[in-house]
């Protein structure tokens, strides 16, 4: 299991990836050699996995983000896997989530503006397999986006 | 809006994957020199495009077996009662995202939880007494998958 010292160590880390681990140490109340042995621990168990850039997908011309929830027609026994399947051929699909709940499945898709959602909806979200029921949330604004465990 | 040649998407696309490439391993990758390869990072940045990194932790080994998506709708509206709203969502621990939506809800919110009995106390004590809360649904994460994007 982890200790303090691991999970402040990921805290800082939270809140910094970028920090050198000269820096994370003195952060956390470490010396070097301990953090890089800590941190090599946490990634050959798997808890540490990576680090992932962020693209701020408005930079690059997306104004519209869109959460689609769909509920699926559950009388096909494969409809989940058929769905998904084709949901991650569509580019401006980002995340795709399942749920236990009133939502089968979540979609969260980009578009470069209202028309061209309108055509993606028509042409590729429409027309995805097994559905029974679709809800769209248009984002407006990200209030809080750190996505981070309270560890 | 900055323009993308097909050597910057396969840096975002390397990037989204692993933030920690330096530019030497990006350029050996996709035939570059290192000082090549970061100018290009750094006009990306510069542009807003690249914002940042995120750590990716696996949730389930650090004890947070439980991912609940939130629909929120205020039960009272007005600028006040947004502003209240949003910062007593944002400061929950257990909260990762809050994002502010048109359609069905107000709010769209990410939680985390070690299992059902803890989402249910956060529910109670930190979701339903925010300021303006209203109707609350609630779908519980099975399983996620994030894509690549348009890129």
């Amino acid at each position: 299991m982890l200790d303090d010292l691991d999970r402040r160590l990921l805290r800082q880390l939270q809140s910094d990836p970028e920090l050198g681990t000269a820096a994370l140490a003195e952060a956390a109340g470490t010396t070097p050699a301990v953090c890089s042995r800590r941190l090599a621990r946490m990634r050959d168990r798997g808890i540490l996995r990576g680090q992932e850039a962020v693209i701020d997908w408005h930079r690059l011309g997306y104004a519209v983000h869109v959460s689609l929830r769909f509920t699926l027609d559950k009388t096909h026994t494969n409809a989940f896997d058929v769905f998904i399947r084709e949901a991650r051929k569509v580019p401006e699909v980002l995340e795709i989530q399942t749920f236990l709940g009133g939502v089968d499945v979540r979609l969260a898709m980009i578009a470069r503006d209202m028309a061209h959602y309108q055509h993606l909806y028509r042409s590729r979200i429409l027309t995805l397999p097994h559905i029974a029921d679709i809800e769209a949330l248009v984002h407006v604004a990200s209030i809080k986006d750190e996505e981070a465990l309270p560890l | 809006m900055i323009d993308l040649d097909e050597t910057d998407r396969q840096i975002l696309r390397a990037l989204r994957q692993d933030a920690s490439l330096s530019a030497g391993e990006l350029g050996r990758r996709f035939g570059l020199s290192q000082p090549a390869c970061w100018r290009r990072v750094k006009r990306l940045t510069e542009a807003g495009v690249l914002t940042g990194r995120r750590l990716v932790l696996d949730r389930e080994a650090l004890g947070f077996g439980v991912t609940v998506f939130l629909g929120v709708k205020l039960a009272t509206k007005g600028r006040v009662s947004l502003d209240e709203f949003e910062r007593a969502a944002s400061a929950i621990p257990e909260v990762q995202t809050v994002e502010h939506v048109l359609g069905l809800f107000d709010y769209r919110i990410r939680v985390v939880a070690r299992d059902l009995p803890d989402f249910e106390r956060v529910l109670r004590r930190r979701i339903m007494t925010l300021p303006g809360a209203g109707n609350v649904e609630a779908n519980v994460m099975l399983s996620e998958e994030r894509l690549p994007g348009p890129l």
